[in-house]
């Protein structure tokens, strides 16, 4: 008891501690001298009497509440989300609950936003905030990846440099593959017009934005996939995409900044709702789904870029 | 309407420009544009406060022409300008305090792409405090949830990783219980706009049939929020992700994220559901016994901890209880003292963390506690600055934390319940105890030296303008709601009047 307080005041240093917690302090020490320290302390903690013995008897006792305990919960949520779901309104009856705010979408839609899609209407002009929010979730995801897959001087490990630099990707891609190149060479007008059709549309039938974004992202890497890298940089290099993208995504605050401004201020709003039906219609509905549009696809080809290749663009 | 009413709908947007602005820019200057960006945010939610004070009453804001229940609002009272002001200062705090730690901790091709999420960060945190809407709040927590993982990933190192990915699956466990619990009052009401929610939850619980329903939901969103802030049973991923972050995201994660989810939990309560409402409910209660088991669990693991990052990450845990506890109490007395301990734990954590690897730097990179000793010597601003932390945390008189205990007892008292009074003021005793066991241990441990361990070390803490400026005004900030907490107190107290 006396000895575990005074380890305790002075701060133990356990051999597993060591393994664990020191992994910043050997941090700029050379990978192998790394390598050759763990071991020695893994191989010492081994060897103290008893090691296996507890090591074995905690993990069985741990998995076996753990497994328990994990599907004695599942089954619990189940049981309490079926048992919410029958207390529930039903579908298309008549109940309490106001729909004040649905009716309003479902019968002003077209002559207040100018769309004939109804859902564009609703999250491009009346719920916006929301969509300015969203557009900005697929950016920061971006980001995310960026920094995880980027490669860089850290996550660059020298036992990997060989994998990058002298195999690097076009060792392992399809370009010479025939039925790639030529299903490539058939389909991808169809796709990029397709996406850019949906694109345009997007106030007028289904789609918009983010799912014309998609299909343009997959044209893209099919390009890549099919033609090479080399390809899509030529019309796309990095510094484009960055400033496609930035542009975009600052377009879309301003302008929606701008509309928030003029909505709340009751000022008068300058943009020409147009005729619905036509592509030039539903106001800012048009703009702003190319933005998202060209925002997604970015997204879509920037985070097949990296896991192929670690980066965005050509060097 | 006053111009200055525009100025929730500048910070969120301005915010949200940014992000992708840091993006284009070099590191360097992304830093810069950031700190300048952050004094204007200050300045502008300070504004706000002001006016909402000097008006007596918040005001509403359409986003959008379509007004209320059809387009999205924001909203801004006095509680939202305090909550804005504070955040912004914790931000620009922790951005300055970890500054010398970003550049070696990150690749220098990253430093704008981390300046970039913490814009972000800031857009997202900003519009959990305005929003109006419970769905609008979803979106932006989506932000934070990406945004946070973005911040401790950065550091590239294993521990980080996998930090992350194992703070990656409880948040998007939490959002998507957050999302049912939206989508099921949603379902029984038809609102999204938070007071029309509030309006049609109050009929719908006039029929004891109705109330099974309404507490799964509000339950549902409640353990969502409680995962992503870490109350008990769910708070075993802080240390990994507070203890190995670079500085300014662990600063950031602790004493922002957690409290903005707990926030728009303060929000929906007040807002959406309606403190009639939720009283019908065994949720505040539930809450109650989960954050004193959180405020006992978390102080006996920070005890146990070895490495002082990890302690002080611990620690969270139970301060994050301490705020339930307080949500559990209830009435205005309890989500007063709530409030006022979120305010206190953001700014003590905040300064915590932007000191221990000063503190670690001067003992060979180490953050264990065998190296720590006589480190407070070693660099000595960042000793004081950890013992004014650490005392705050404890609650010694004149400091943030001795108010808000204070503030947690009288609420105790204030409800009236012999056994809640009990068991309030046992645990809070019991809490503190624990809390000065770890914490005065650990100051002592700083300033002693025993052992050889001390010969090793020669290193001279480094002085730097931007840290102690971050420490100096954390402190001040620490003694301003330790020395004038009625003031606060009065503030957040008119806030809640607003809310309903």
């Amino acid at each position: 008891m006396r000895k575990r307080f005074k380890k305790w005041v002075m701060g133990r240093t356990d051999v597993m501690d060591r393994i664990l917690d020191d992994a910043s302090e050997i941090h700029d020490q050379p990978r192998e001298t790394i390598k050759k320290q763990r071991m020695e302390l893994v191989r010492e903690m081994e060897e103290r009497p008893g090691y296996e013995r507890t090591v074995e008897a905690e993990q069985k006792g741990f998995y076996l509440i753990y497994h328990i305990v994990a599907v004695i919960s599942c089954i619990l949520l189940i049981g309490v989300l079926l048992y919410t779901v029958a207390m529930l309104p039903r579908y298309g009856e008549e109940n309490t609950r106001a729909d004040e705010v649905v009716e309003r979408y479902v019968e002003h839609g077209l002559e207040e936003t100018g769309a004939v899609n109804i859902v564009s209407g609703m999250i491009l002009d009346y719920r916006a905030f929301d969509t300015l929010g969203e557009s900005h979730v697929l950016f920061t995801a971006l980001i995310c990846v960026m920094i995880l897959l980027r490669v860089d001087h850290k996550n660059m490990r020298s036992e990997y440099e060989d994998y990058y630099t002298v195999l690097s990707d076009r060792y392992y891609s399809l370009e010479r593959d025939t039925i790639i190149r030529t299903m490539g060479k058939i389909l991808l007008p169809c796709i990029f017009v397709y996406g850019i059709y949906i694109l345009l549309n997007g106030q007028n039938s289904p789609g918009g934005g983010f799912s014309g974004g998609a299909v343009m992202g997959t044209g893209l890497i099919i390009t890549a996939a099919a033609f090479g890298f080399d390809r899509v940089d030529s019309f796309l290099p990095l510094r484009v995409s960055m400033w496609m993208t930035f542009l975009s995504l600052m377009f879309y605050s301003f302008a929606k900044g701008y509309v928030f401004f003029t909505g709340a201020n009751g000022l008068e709003n300058h943009i020409p709702k147009g005729v619905p039906g036509a592509i030039l219609s539903g106001g800012l509905i048009l703009p702003l789904d190319i933005a998202v549009g060209l925002v997604v696809a970015g997204t879509m080809f920037g985070f097949y870029s990296l896991i192929r290749r670690g980066n965005i663009g050509g060097a | 309407m006053n111009f200055i009413c525009n100025f929730p709908l500048f910070t969120i947007v301005f915010s949200l420009f940014s992000g992708p602005l840091c993006m284009m820019l070099r590191g360097r200057a992304a830093k810069y544009y950031t700190i300048i960006y952050e004094c204007v945010l200050i300045i502008l939610c300070g504004t706000v406060l002001w006016y909402t004070i000097s008006s007596g009453q918040p005001f509403t804001y359409s986003m959008g022409e379509f007004s209320a229940p059809w387009g999205n609002e924001i909203r801004a009272g006095v509680l939202e300008g305090l909550t804005a002001f504070l955040f912004m200062i914790v931000m620009l705090c922790s951005v300055l305090g970890g500054w010398r730690f970003l550049s070696m901790d990150l690749d220098n091709s990253k430093i704008n792409l981390y300046f970039t999420l913490i814009n972000l960060m800031t857009a997202a945190l900003l519009s959990l405090v305005w929003t109006n809407d419970i769905f609008s709040g979803y979106v932006f927590l989506e932000i934070t949830t990406l945004t946070s993982c973005g911040i401790l990933i950065v550091r590239e190192i294993g521990r980080t990783t996998l930090a992350a990915v194992r703070y990656m699956i409880l948040n998007l466990l939490g959002s998507g219980l957050f999302l049912l619990g939206v989508v099921l009052l949603y379902d029984i009401t038809g609102h999204l706009l938070m007071m029309n929610m509030k309006a049609a939850l109050t009929e719908l619980a006039a029929d004891p049939a109705n109330i099974p329903v309404i507490s799964l939901a509000v339950g549902i969103l409640t353990i969502g929020l409680a995962i992503k802030s870490g109350l008990f049973p769910f708070h075993f991923w802080m240390p990994d992700t507070y203890g190995w972050a670079t500085p300014t995201s662990a600063s950031v994660l602790s004493s922002l994220v957690s409290k903005g989810y707990i926030f728009l939990l303060i929000k929906i309560y007040w807002r959406a559901v309606g403190l009639d409402v939720l009283r019908a409910l065994p949720v505040s209660n539930i809450l109650f016994v989960l954050g004193l088991c959180g405020m006992v669990f978390g102080s006996v693991s920070a005890l146990r901890a070895n490495n002082i990052n990890r302690m002080v990450a611990f620690s969270s845990a139970a301060q994050i209880g301490y705020i339930y506890m307080g949500i559990g109490i209830g009435g205005m007395a309890g989500f007063s003292a709530a409030i006022f301990h979120i305010y206190c734990h953001a700014v003590t954590k905040s300064l915590l963390f932007i000191t221990t690897p000063r503190l670690a730097e001067v003992s060979g990179d180490s953050l264990l506690f065998s190296r720590l000793q006589g480190s407070g010597l070693r660099d000595p601003n960042s000793g004081i600055f950890f013992t004014v932390g650490s005392l705050s945390m404890v609650g010694i008189p004149i400091f943030a934390g001795f108010s808000s205990k204070l503030l947690f007892a009288t609420a105790a008292v204030g409800t009236g319940s012999f056994r809640k009074v009990i068991l309030v003021m046992l645990i809070l005793a019991v809490s503190s105890l624990l809390n000065a066991f770890y914490f005065i241990h650990t100051v002592i441990r700083i300033y002693t030296v025993y052992g050889s361990d001390y010969l090793r070390v020669r290193e001279r803490g480094h002085h730097s303008l931007d840290y102690n400026t971050a420490a100096v005004i954390l402190t001040a900030c620490n003694l301003f709601l330790g020395l004038f907490s009625w003031v606060i107190t009065d503030l957040i107290q008119k806030g809640f009047l607003m809310f309903s």
